[in-house]
């Protein structure tokens, strides 16, 4: 079966569909880390996002049990591989990765330069895009013709089929943190010590890796805020998640309530970001964003390096932090800002990962230095 | 126990000592040329002084360019030491040459050497490498910081052997410490077997360790770099297709991992991170691991604190130069301030590849006759090549056809059905799937992993559909295309012609797309040259590579962009003396202002660093590659005179493909090639040959034989280093070897000629000018003919070779110039016999001897044939004869590796390696040139055992020599009543049939002789079982052995007339331009 990927530049790549038999559309982003596709899929900051992988053979080791998952279903729109393997071979896959996105409702499209695509998205910035697959019946009677020997006209079919006329879906334009949190509060664990985690989007991740070093942890909806609740806890970390962070105004309030009391509070990512704005300080859009295992940042306060993994397409400017505030880490890369922390008070934001998973764990040790200060 | 330094401060070394790892052998080959250039040169644009030690002439890190002042001398201790004494260096690099130049430092640092000489070891603490390298203190050490190593323990005799193993149960891994390669290591299934390898490592090492063997575990490896600040990264994984069991060298090997998830790729990779941490490593290090294929259960199996074959591998996968970085840190350099050159971002990330990058082991046992064909825990390849493409079929084809052993394909070899470990086991896989086998079986059986058999699998389904039916339509050509078949394996199996094929591909415009090799998958613009092809892609990228300054060129070249092809793995008669002419050609090349683009597969080459030419294309050497490049890659002219064998051989084909080729032309090539042609021109020209015929059959050899006398020379055309040419003495001989011949040769015809005995062997390496001899040097073989050239020993300028010899070779070879109108390189060899030379062979390229000739008469060669290929106008009066002094080359043979072969020296090429050293006197430079190949003065007692009559009155004075050492003299019965009957004393040992002692071998297995000269007769058959027992003992034993009468005899006498201390410590420019 037939599907292609048409940016909104008009640029189309033709690939073969290995997903759910349906269409959809969102920004087209691109990752650049070669294993972890099931934990990426299920990262809710990937929410209206077509995900390129650069690595070019996925599938290879299947799906694992949900239990593994970094959240409940996959996000991600769409998914644009180079090369699909479908025969799966690893101890805990328990289905391969095409009927995980077939029962999941999630298109996908192999057979794509995905080299090619990658390179326009960085070199254009990222885009949106439609990704179409034609649909069954349109497939078997393109199959019939190959068979026949006639050319295989299933490019002519996929130019009829272009039956979506939405709007191509922008991630970017709404407070998209509703479609992505957690409904009501949950707690977790039975440590002496309670963490609220603001849950804009959250790997599961974080919270185990909280949960591992003994704290009770509360997920709480992104609209929450704990000092209004009159909740006792010890400190708040604001989650990951996905879209612009100027558009989750209620989220950015109750951090600035946090911030006023000097509560501790941990920022990953959106967090990071989000944490920036209740600041004061302001945010801007990347132009093709950080994805992947292997970014380089640098801690300007002991000087030492480490490798991280993102998945970001928003950063914090620092020059637009107020007084008090220094710049934390950078991105050796690029510059740009990686990390933000409070002289004074407990404050502090990654814009980065250190729950990994996907991706290199060299940061997890912060989660230890958060809880040093709570 | 922590032994991170933490402080950052910048060293300035004032003069440091980089050792190499002297002659290729199997476990340690070119990849350290690859790690000595690259730490020179991050050593040069430091304004730092280096004196280097290494022997191996044919090395690019042995150019003037690269380091200040060159030791052609054994990298041991004492040489080193008398090194240090003189040049004073204040501080050393020892992980760039591999186990030899970490053993040797180990050595002095532990002797206090460096300490007395106030040399800082720069780099990982020695401490840190004695960890490493000591694999008691290893697992103790991994134990200590809560890493699981390998259950077992180690034994310094049979007995503790025997107990550990009992207690953990066969069957077990045997493994020594401070191997190369896993020498001395192996899996063990029972008592007997334990007994015996052990006592064999034990020879070589103080003591073994007995492991638990961890059946089909998944091997994978990463390559770390830290820096003294403790920043580190991991910049490559690894996984071998073959489990844990068979030596990573001796796998196929694909990069980035495949089967493991996220993970397990993070867990060793934080583990590995961990471990480095710990040991303090500053620079690279590569650690390998053991994963249950079952669970995430691990064990850390090795780990090598220096730079080494899998970092070479990892460096070209990546694009990332991990020697030229680990050298930077070495000096005190942080990760984050040094620049990945390619994108201009820091050098502290990790590449993200956008690729698969497949290696594949080359073997060249079958040239070993009785050698065993199974692989295992130690090293038995001798090259490798490494395949870029975006799926595994792809990348897997493309790197079996690189191998150049004549394979395409899966399906080339019918009768091979083995699963057990072996160098064809690949191919056995594909022959059991055409029989249906299915993956499981396959898997269960040998261990590897699923994934990687389904896709084997995969691309045999594809190609058992092939026949003449098959109906080809663009949809399923392009999918054969991404599978990586070829269009001469299309057409083959198809049944239709080559030509056919490529009118699909033209039809359906089907053409392979260049892409990128840029560190971060695209992610930043990048500026690079370094490129592979592959079928999984829509579009080429654009050209971005660095460009040349214009300012060098040249208007009267009528050619701007040149096409240079490489010489592919190494193998047997193909090594790094290609590579450094290949090297040097293009360094020419741009100097003349020529954009220059390379073509070459070879992971340990310096010619694959992308900042040697302008355009690199990690690519086949195939014609169909070839002319995919060459119509990219507009008006370039192809130029094959460095690239080895596998040009020439492609020479008639790019002639009928019209293509634009610089140097001598193809037709002459042919003339070369080809031994029908070439003999008949001989004959025409009257130059004087040993007697010939082509072979029409084997009536007609007999007669042959019966006019001209056993024995006769078999010879195929356009073959590498003397493959399948064979002496036969017999009738029953010519039937055997004639069927081998026919199967190197198939298309082109196999000649026989008469085998000339006791005749002097003499080459002569040049460069010609439209026919006219321009530059040429001679040089003489130490043994007489019947050593392949690549075995013999050489020696320049001659010592023993008369003016009239000269002349008459000089004369002989301006004829043959004439007539071929030969332009470029040229290397002729000749017999001498009764001072009358006859012809024997022709190669119209760079030879094997180029960089000896070159780096001996200081004047190079390869940058005179490269000038003259292109047009520059050179004339000039080279000396080449009068020379001061005198160059050896000594051939380094690796037998040791290659169990149950017979170490005899043949017409086949059989040697590894090479050094060469220089002296005032042949005796001095050939001594030295033993040193170092691994011969040792010998001090306790001496074996002789010279087969005939004749042999033994030719080797009658070098036993008196021999007895002013005053050393035991052993001698086989035959051989020791001689030496008795000529009064010199000496005592008998018994041959084994004999059932008395003491045997020779009891001789050998108590290791009281030193020193094993075992001269058989020419057509002494296998059968003669003592000899041949004999001769592996020694080689098993690591007993210094000769089999060659003549170089006995030089040996002999050099070893009674010099001391160690004769031996003088001069480097190379102290030769080449004496002060006075």
């Amino acid at each position: 079966m037939q599907g292609k990927l048409i940016l909104s530049d008009g640029a189309t790549f033709i690939g073969e569909s290995f997903g759910a038999d349906v269409s959809s559309s969102g920004e087209v982003v691109f990752n650049t880390g070669m294993v972890g596709y099931p934990e990426s899929l299920t990262d809710p900051s990937y929410f209206g996002q077509i995900l390129v992988l650069t690595y070019p053979i996925i599938g290879s080791y299947g799906v694992p049990n949900p239990k593994y998952f970094e959240s409940r279903k996959i996000w991600v729109r769409g998914l644009i591989v180079q090369n699909y393997i479908d025969s799966p071979s690893h101890f805990a896959s328990i289905m391969s990765l095409g009927e995980w996105l077939k029962k999941e409702g999630i298109p996908a499209l192999q057979g794509i330069d995905t080299r090619a695509l990658t390179t326009k998205l960085r070199s254009q910035g990222a885009m949106l895009g439609r990704l179409t697959v034609i649909p069954a019946r349109f497939a078997e009677a393109s199959a019939r013709r190959a068979k026949a020997g006639i050319h295989s006209n299933a490019g002519k079919i996929l130019n009829q089929v272009q039956n979506d006329k939405n709007e191509i879906y922008n991630p970017n334009l709404e407070n998209v943190l509703q479609f992505v949190s957690i409904e009501k509060p949950q707690t977790y664990g039975t440590g002496k010590k309670n963490v609220v985690v603001i849950d804009c989007g959250a790997k599961q991740n974080i919270i185990r890796s909280l949960l591992k070093r003994k704290l009770r942890v509360t997920v709480a909806p992104w609209n929450f805020d704990p000092i209004e609740e009159k909740w006792n806890f010890d400190g708040v970390l604001i989650s990951n998640g996905p879209g612009n962070p100027k558009n989750s105004k209620d989220t950015i309030l109750t951090i600035k309530n946090l911030l006023s009391q000097s509560v501790p509070v941990f920022g990953i990512c959106l967090g990071s970001q989000l944490l920036a704005l209740a600041a004061g300080g302001d945010t801007y859009k990347l132009k093709f964003g950080h994805r992947g295992q292997n970014q380089p940042v640098q801690n300007l306060i002991t000087k030492k390096a480490i490798i991280t993994s993102q998945n970001h397409g928003f950063a914090v400017n620092f020059t637009s932090m107020p007084l008090g505030w220094s710049e934390w880490f950078i991105n050796l890369n690029d510059g740009s800002n990686e990390g933000i922390r409070h002289k004074k008070k407990p404050f502090l934001a990654v814009q980065f990962h250190p729950e990994a998973s996907p991706g290199p764990t060299d940061a997890e040790y912060l989660f230890d230095e958060f809880i040093s200060m709570i | 126990m922590d032994i991170g330094v933490l402080a950052m401060t910048m060293i300035k070394p004032k003069k440091v000592l980089l050792l190499g790892s002297g002659a290729l052998k199997i476990g340690e080959a070119g990849e350290f040329d690859y790690s000595g250039s690259q730490a020179l040169k991050a050593l040069k644009e430091e304004g730092i002084n280096v004196v280097l030690v290494n022997p191996n002439i044919a090395t690019i890190q042995t150019s003037q360019e690269l380091a200040g002042k060159i030791y052609f001398l054994p990298v041991t201790p004492y040489f080193v030491q008398k090194i240090i004494e003189k040049e004073k260096p204040d501080c050393a690099l020892l992980s760039f040459g591999g186990q030899t130049a970490l053993n040797c430092g180990l050595n002095l640092s532990g002797s206090g050497v460096f300490k007395k000489n106030k040399i800082t070891v720069l780099g990982t603490p020695v401490k840190s490498i004695e960890i490493t390298e000591d694999r008691q203190l290893f697992a103790k050490y991994l134990g200590g910081i809560g890493i699981k190593a390998p259950r077992g323990g180690f034994a310094r005799d049979v007995k503790g052997a025997l107990m550990i193993a009992n207690k953990i149960g066969y069957p077990v891994m045997v493994r020594s410490g401070f191997s190369l390669g896993g020498l001395g290591s192996s899996v063990v299934n029972n008592k007997e077997d334990l007994n015996l390898v052990v006592s064999m490592a034990l020879k070589n090492a103080p003591q073994v360790a007995i492991e638990e063997y961890l059946r089909h575990w998944k091997e994978i490896e990463y390559e770390i770099v830290r820096d003294k600040g403790g920043n580190k990264i991991a910049v490559c994984n690894m996984e071998n297709m073959d489990p844990v069991g068979i030596h990573t060298g001796e796998s196929i090997v694909v990069a980035p991992s495949q089967t493991l998830n996220n993970y397990q790729y993070h867990l060793l990779r934080q583990i590995s991170l961990k471990v480095i941490e710990h040991l303090g490593i500053v620079g690279e290090c590569n650690i390998q691991f053991a994963l249950d294929p079952k669970s995430d259960d691990y064990r850390v199996i090795e780990v090598n604190a220096r730079l080494s074959r899998s970092s070479a591998l990892a460096s070209k996968a990546t694009g990332y130069p991990l020697a030229y970085i680990a050298c930077k840190l070495s000096l005190g350099y942080s990760l984050r301030e040094l620049k990945n050159i390619v994108t201009g971002t820091s050098a502290f990330f990790e590449p993200a590849l956008d690729y698969i990058v497949v290696k594949i082991p080359r073997w060249d046992l079958q040239k070993f006759e009785g050698a065993n064909l199974r692989i295992g825990s130690e090293m038995k390849s001798v090259g490798e090549v490494m395949a870029i493409g975006r799926s595994f079929p792809e990348s897997l084809q493309k790197a079996v056809r690189m191998l150049e052993t004549g394979q395409d394909g899966l399906l080339g070899m019918p009768g091979e059905d083995s699963l057990s470990p072996g160098s064809l086991r690949l191919f056995a896989i594909a022959q059991q799937f055409l029989r249906n086998s299915s993956v499981e079986s396959i898997s269960k059986e040998t261990g590897i992993d699923q994934w990687f058999l389904n896709q084997v699998k995969e691309i045999v389904d594809y190609q058992k559909n092939f026949g003449p039916a098959y109906k080809f339509n663009n949809e399923n050509f392009l999918q054969a295309k991404k599978l990586g078949f070829s269009d001469n394996l299309i057409a083959a199996s198809c049944r239709m012609s080559l030509n056919k094929v490529r009118k699909f591909r033209e039809r359906w415009n089907i053409y392979p797309k260049t892409k990128h090799i840029d560190t971060l998958a695209a992610e930043y613009p990048a500026k690079t040259n370094y490129l592979y092809m592959t079928y999984h892609g829509e579009e080429s990228e654009n050209d971005s590579r660095l460009r040349i300054q214009d300012s060098g060129f040249r208007q009267t070249h009528n050619c701007k962009k040149v096409i240079v092809l490489g010489a592919g793995p190494y193998r047997i008669g193909s090594s790094v003396e290609f590579d450094w002419c290949l090297v040097t050609a293009v360094a020419t090349f741009r100097q003349q202002g020529l954009e220059t683009i390379v073509i070459n597969c070879n992971p340990e080459t310096v010619s694959t660093d992308f900042d040697i030419a302008d355009k690199l294309y990690f690519e086949e050497l195939t014609l169909e590659r070839i002319v995919d490049i060459y119509k990219v890659e507009k008006n370039a002219k192809l130029v094959l005179a460095f690239g080895g064998q596998i040009p020439n051989n492609l020479a008639a084909l790019f002639a009928a493909e019209k293509m634009a080729i610089l140097g001598t032309p193809t037709k002459s090539i042919d003339f070369a090639e080809d031994r029908h042609k070439f003999s008949a021109l001989l004959d025409r020209l009257s130059i004087s040959q040993p007697q010939w015929e082509q072979i029409k059959n084997t009536g007609s050899v007999k007669r042959f034989a019966g006019k001209v006398g056993y024995p006769v020379l078999i010879r195929p055309s356009y073959v590498l280093s003397g493959s399948a040419m064979n002496i036969a003495n017999s009738s029953r001989e010519v039937a055997i070897y004639l069927n081998k011949a026919a199967k190197v040769s198939s298309k082109h015809p196999v000649v026989i000629s008469k085998f000339i005995d006791n005749a002097k062997e003499i080459e002569i390496d040049g460069v010609a000018k439209s026919g006219k001899l321009l530059i040429y040097a001679i040089s003489e073989h130490i043994e007489n003919a019947g050593v392949h050239s690549g075995d013999a020993t050489l020696v320049l300028p001659p010592q023993r070779l008369y003016l009239e010899t000269m002349r008459q070779i000089k004369l002989e070879t301006k004829k043959i110039l004439k007539v071929l109108n030969i332009h470029g390189p040229f290397n002729i060899q000749f017999l001498a016999k009764d001072n009358k030379v006859m012809v024997i062979e022709l190669n119209l390229r760079a030879s094997r001897s180029f960089p000896f000739v070159s780096k001996v008469t200081g004047i190079n060669f390869i940058e005179i044939a490269a000038k003259v290929i292109v047009g520059e106008n050179i004339t000039g009066d080279f000396q080449t004869v009068d020379l001061d002094y005198v160059g050896v080359k000594a051939p380094q043979f690796s037998f040791n590796r290659i169990k149950e072969a017979d170490p005899k020296l043949k017409v086949e090429m059989s040697s590894t390696g090479e050094v060469a050293c220089f002296g005032r006197d042949l005796h001095e430079a050939y001594l030295k040139a033993l040193f170092s190949t691994g011969w040792k003065m010998p001090e306790k007692s001496i074996f002789l055992s010279i087969g005939g009559d004749k042999n033994k009155l030719d080797f009658l004075e070098s036993a008196r020599k021999l007895t002013t050492l005053n050393l035991e003299i052993f001698a086989t019965e035959g051989t020791s009543k001689f030496l008795k009957l000529s009064g010199i004393k000496n005592t008998t040992v018994f041959k084994l049939s004999e059932g008395k002692h003491p045997t020779v071998l009891d001789l050998i297995k108590k290791a009281q002789v030193d020193l094993a000269i075992n001269i058989s007769l020419i057509g002494e058959d296998r059968a003669k079982r003592d000899g041949f027992i004999i001769r592996r003992n020694c080689v098993d034993f690591a007993i210094p052995l000769m089999t060659n009468l003549q170089a006995a005899i030089e040996f002999s006498y050099a070893v009674t007339e010099k001391k160690l201390e004769d031996l003088q410590i001069k480097s190379w420019d102290e030769y080449l331009s004496p002060k006075n």
